[in-house]
C-alpha cells in the first residue's frame, strides 16, 4: 500500500473527505420562488422583493448567545469591502476590490476558484474601487466593472464567458452596482454621477451578453419629462443608477433608485427638476419601457442620491391590502409608496429636515434652501444612504441605518461639463462644533473616533410604514453604513464602522448578542443553511467572517 | 470646572449648544481677536503688492521657490514676521532673494497676506518670535504645567510637540484667547463614576458605543464599559480660562508653537 492510497483510506473510514458538492442549475424559477429555499441567499438581497428576511429560525433570541466564529476570510485587498454575498446550494460567490470574483465554500471558508478582472487603468469611480456583489443564473455567474463592463463566468470554474461593454469607459462610467437577474436577462445601472455621465439601466442576454434594451434615466429630446431640463444639461445631467434594483413579477416591473443630478451641488446651474434625477423608476422587465417614476428630490442641490434599495411588501394599508414600496431616503424622508401606480401613500422625515419644510398632498417636498454659509440637515451623506435596509412581515417594521444630528454646509459654484473629468459644481465641509474639527468621512479609515457623535451618530430605526414613525431606535456613538438582515426568529443582525457585530429583538430594539470584529461593517449580513446548520457571515473591514451556534 | 451630566446613550443638547455658539463666534471673531491679527485691509494690499512684486520668482501659490511654501507657511529660516521682514527688506540667499524697498504698511501688507494663506478674506495672525514664546511657554503662560513638550511635562492635556505640523497660526490663536471655541470634542474633560464609587476625571482617547479609552489625571490608560458607570459626565468648559498675556505674547507663543514640528 502506498503513502497516498493510505491516507485516503484513514480519511475517508473517519469521515473527514465531505461529499462532493454538486453544483446544480439556477434557473430563473429557482430566483423567482427564493423565500421556499432559505437555505441560500439568491440576489443581493436575498429575492426579487428585497426584504433581507429570512424564514430560517434555528438561531433564535433563546439561542443566540451561543453563536460562534465557523470561518473568516481574509481579503487581500485594502478599503471598504462593500460585497454582498450570494450562496447557491454550500458555494458562496463574494466579490473583492477592484474586480475579483472567489466562490468559497460556505461551511469551511475555503476557495474553489478565484476570477480577477483588472479593471482599465482610466477607469474613474468617486467614492472608492468598490464592487457590491454579482448575480447568478443558470450555471453562471455575473459581474460589473470599475471600467463600465459586465462579464459572465463559468460558476464552476470561474472562467470568463462574456465580456462585453456597459459604459464608456473614457466619460467614467462605472458599474459598481451587483446586478439583477430577471428572467433571461442581467440588468445593470451605471455609475459616474459626479463625472457628468448620463445614467441608464440596461439589460443584456445572459447567454450571449447581447444588450436587450437601455432606458435613460434623464430622458432625451422629444421624450415626456425632457422638459425638466434646461439647454444640453441634460446630456450630462447624471441621474446614475448604482444600487441593485427589485422586481415585481406579478406586474412584471422592475425598481431602480436613481441618483444625483450633476453637477452635484449647484443645483441653480441646472434649473427644472431635472428628472429623472433622485426618483423612483419602474421599468416592464421586458422592454424596459418606463412604466411610472416617483421624484424624491427635484432639483437637488444636496447629493440626495435616491439609490436606496425599493423594498417591496404587500401589506395592509389604512385597512386596504395594498402593493406598497417602503423607502428611507437619503432626502430625510421616509416613504411609502403605492408600487403599482406610483402613487404618494405617506412620507415623513425620520431625522432632522431643513433644506424642506414638509411635503405636499402628492408627496412633493416643499423647499427651504438655507442661507449661505449655515448648515444643511441631513448632511452630504444623507439622513440614509445605498446600506440594504429589511422589513420583516413577521414585525411589520422597516429597518434601516439612519445618520442623526448630521448637517453639511454647502458651497456652490459654476462648473463646466468636460467629458470624462469631476463635475461637482462647489464643495461641502460638514458641521463640526467647531473650527477645524475632524469630522466623519466616507468610510473609516482610523480606528480612533475622534470626531465624536458630535458630528453625527448612527439610530437603528424601526420603522412602521402604517404611521411612518419608529416603533423603536437603537442609538450608536459613530455613524453606520450597515445594512440589515431579519429572520424568522425575530432576530435582527446589523453592525456599523466600530466594528461591533449586532443581534437585536427585532420586536423592541433589545440587544440580544454583540461581538467586536474590528472593522467596519459596511454591508449587510447574510444567513443560510448548509447541512442542517444555519450559519450568519457579515463583512468586517477586511474579513468575512461567518457563524454558526456552538455545538 | 463645571460639568454637565449626559446620558450614556447621548442626547442632543449638547450638540446644539455648541453648534448656536459656533455660529455666534464666527460673526464676533473680529472684534474679539482685534490687535493679535493683521486688518482685511492689509491682507488686500498686500495682495497687490505680492502680485506686483513677488509673484514673478515665488509663483502665483508661493510655491515655486524650493524649499518655500508661503502660503503654508514653509520657510528657509525664517518663523516670525521680524524674521520675514528683515528678510525682505535686506535680501537673503546670496542675492538670489534681493531687497525689497517697500513702505511699512506695504511690507506689512506682504506678510498679512502670506499670514493669511493667500485668502484675501482670510484671517491673518501675528506671528512672534519663537525663543520669546518659548519661555512664555514655560513661564508666566503657564502652558507647561499641563501640555508636554519633546518628551517632558505631564500627559494629562494634550501633547503639543507636533502641534505646529497639525495646527493653523488662527486656532492655535483661538485656543489661547477663546479656548471654548477652539476646545475639539474629543478633549472635552470628562468625570466618571463607577459602579464601585470610584471618581476617575481625564481626558478621552477613543469612544464607541459601548465603552471608552481615556488617560486619567494619574496619566494611566483606562478602557471602561459603560454599563460599569454610573455617571458619565462631559465637561462643557475647556481646563483653562482665555490667556491674560499681551498681544505680543500671545503672537511669541504662536510662533514658538508654530516651531513645533515633531521630530
Amino acid at each position: 500500500m502506498n503513502i497516498k492510497h493510505y491516507v485516503g483510506v484513514v480519511l475517508i473510514s473517519s469521515g473527514l473527505i465531505q461529499a462532493p458538492i454538486a453544483v446544480s442549475q439556477v434557473p430563473y424559477e429557482r430566483i423567482l420562488a427564493a423565500a421556499d429555499e432559505p437555505q441560500n441567499w439568491l440576489t443581493y438581497n436575498g429575492g426579487y422583493s428585497s426584504q433581507r428576511y429570512s424564514l430560517l429560525d434555528q438561531v433564535s433570541p433563546a439561542n443566540v448567545e451561543n453563536l460562534e466564529l465557523q470561518w473568516m476570510l481574509q481579503n487581500q485587498v485594502f478599503g471598504a469591502w462593500q460585497s454582498n454575498p450570494i450562496i447557491v446550494d454550500g458555494i458562496m460567490y463574494v466579490t473583492e476590490r477592484p474586480n475579483s470574483v472567489m466562490a468559497v465554500d460556505a461551511v469551511t471558508g475555503r476557495v474553489f476558484w478565484k476570477h480577477r478582472h483588472t479593471p482599465a487603468e482610466n477607469a474613474l469611480v468617486c467614492c472608492g474601487a468598490n464592487n457590491r456583489g454579482v448575480a447568478v443564473l443558470g450555471d453562471r455567474v455575473f459581474m460589473g466593472t470599475l471600467d463600465g463592463r459586465l462579464i459572465a463566468l463559468d460558476r464552476i470554474n470561474g472562467m470568463p464567458l462574456w465580456n462585453v461593454e456597459v459604459g464608456d469607459v473614457n466619460l467614467a462610467y462605472s458599474v459598481t452596482m451587483a446586478p439583477l437577474a430577471v428572467k433571461d436577462k442581467i440588468m445593470v445601472g451605471v455609475g459616474g454621477g459626479e463625472f457628468g455621465i448620463r445614467g441608464y439601466v440596461a439589460a443584456y442576454d445572459a447567454e450571449t451578453g447581447e444588450e436587450v434594451w437601455k432606458t435613460y434615466t434623464i430622458p432625451g429630446p422629444g421624450e415626456p419629462n425632457h422638459d425638466s431640463w434646461e439647454g444640453d444639461d441634460w446630456e450630462h445631467g447624471g441621474a446614475p443608477v448604482w444600487i441593485t434594483g427589485s422586481f415585481d413579477p406579478e406586474l412584471n416591473l422592475t425598481y431602480w433608485g436613481v441618483g444625483n443630478p450633476g453637477p452635484d451641488w449647484n443645483a441653480g446651474q441646472r434649473p427644472g427638476d431635472n428628472l429623472y434625477s433622485d426618483s423612483v423608476i419602474a421599468l416592464d422587465a421586458d422592454t424596459g419601457e418606463l412604466s411610472w417614476y416617483f421624484q424624491f428630490t427635484p432639483n437637488d442641490a444636496y447629493d440626495y442620491d435616491s439609490v436606496q434599495v425599493p423594498v417591496l411588501a404587500d401589506i395592509e394599508f389604512n385597512g386596504e391590502a395594498t402593493k406598497v414600496m417602503m423607502w428611507a431616503n437619503r432626502n430625510g424622508y421616509f416613504y411609502v409608496l403605492d408600487r403599482v401606480t406610483g402613487k404618494f401613500l405617506l412620507g415623513k422625515p425620520y431625522v432632522r429636515v431643513n433644506w424642506s419644510s414638509g411635503l405636499d398632498e402628492n408627496g412633493r417636498p416643499i423647499p427651504t434652501p438655507q442661507p449661505e454659509g449655515m448648515p444643511t440637515y441631513p448632511g452630504n451623506q444623507g439622513g440614509t444612504n445605498w446600506y440594504p435596509p429589511s422589513f420583516s412581515p413577521r414585525t411589520g417594521l422597516f429597518y434601516f441605518s439612519a445618520w442623526q444630528d448630521y448637517a453639511t454646509i454647502y458651497r456652490p459654484e459654476e462648473s463646466e461639463y468636460v467629458p470624462g473629468r469631476a463635475f461637482l459644481g462647489g464643495g461641502f465641509s460638514v458641521l463640526a462644533p467647531v473650527q477645524g474639527a475632524p469630522t466623519i468621512g466616507i468610510g473609516r479609515t482610523n480606528p480612533i473616533n475622534n470626531w465624536t457623535d458630535e458630528v453625527g451618530h448612527a439610530s437603528l430605526k424601526a420603522m412602521d410604514p402604517q404611521t411612518g414613525e419608529p416603533v423603536w431606535e437603537y442609538d450608536q456613538f459613530d455613524v453606520s453604513d450597515s445594512g440589515m438582515l431579519t429572520t424568522a426568529s425575530d432576530l435582527l443582525f446589523t453592525g456599523g464602522r466600530e466594528g461591533y457585530f449586532h443581534a437585536i429583538d427585532a420586536r423592541n430594539g433589545e440587544l440580544l448578542w454583540k461581538v467586536n470584529l474590528g472593522g467596519q461593517i459596511v454591508m449587510a449580513p447574510v444567513t443560510f443553511m448548509v447541512d442542517g446548520v444555519q450559519y450568519i457571515s457579515v463583512i468586517s473591514g477586511n474579513a468575512l467572517a461567518t457563524f454558526a451556534l456552538r455545538r | 470646572m463645571k460639568f454637565i451630566a449626559c446620558t450614556l446613550s447621548r442626547t442632543t443638547s449638547l450638540w446644539i449648544i455648541t453648534a448656536a455658539f459656533l455660529l455666534l463666534h464666527q460673526s464676533g471673531s473680529a472684534q474679539e481677536t482685534g490687535d493679535h491679527q493683521y486688518t482685511s485691509a492689509a491682507i488686500e494690499a498686500g495682495s497687490r503688492v505680492y502680485v506686483q512684486q513677488c509673484a514673478l520668482c515665488h509663483g502665483p501659490q508661493g510655491s515655486t521657490v524650493d524649499g518655500i511654501d508661503l502660503r503654508l507657511g514653509e520657510f528657509r529660516n525664517a518663523s516670525s514676521d521680524d524674521d520675514l521682514r528683515n528678510v525682505i527688506a535686506m535680501g537673503a540667499a546670496q542675492g538670489r532673494m534681493p531687497a525689497f524697498d517697500l513702505r511699512p504698511e506695504e511690507l506689512d501688507g506682504v506678510i498679512a497676506y502670506i499670514r493669511a494663506g493667500f485668502d484675501p478674506e482670510g484671517v491673518a495672525v501675528r506671528v512672534g518670535d519663537p525663543v520669546r514664546g518659548q519661555s512664555l511657554f514655560k513661564g508666566e503662560g503657564a502652558c507647561a504645567d499641563c501640555h508636554r513638550v519633546g518628551g517632558i511635562g505631564p500627559r494629562t492635556a494634550p501633547d503639543l510637540t507636533e502641534i505646529g505640523a497639525i495646527r493653523t497660526p488662527a486656532a492655535l490663536q483661538r485656543a489661547l484667547l477663546d479656548p471654548g471655541s477652539a476646545l475639539l470634542p474629543i478633549n472635552r474633560p470628562v468625570r466618571i463614576v463607577t459602579r464601585d464609587e470610584e471618581v476617575i476625571t481625564g481626558r478621552r482617547l477613543n469612544e464607541d458605543t459601548y465603552t471608552v479609552q481615556l488617560i486619567d489625571s494619574e496619566e494611566r490608560l483606562r478602557s471602561l464599559v459603560k454599563a460599569d458607570l454610573v455617571r458619565y459626565e462631559l465637561s462643557e468648559t475647556p481646563t483653562h480660562e482665555p490667556t491674560s498675556l499681551s498681544s505680543d505674547e500671545v503672537a511669541d507663543l504662536i510662533g514658538y508653537l508654530l516651531s513645533l514640528r515633531g521630530l
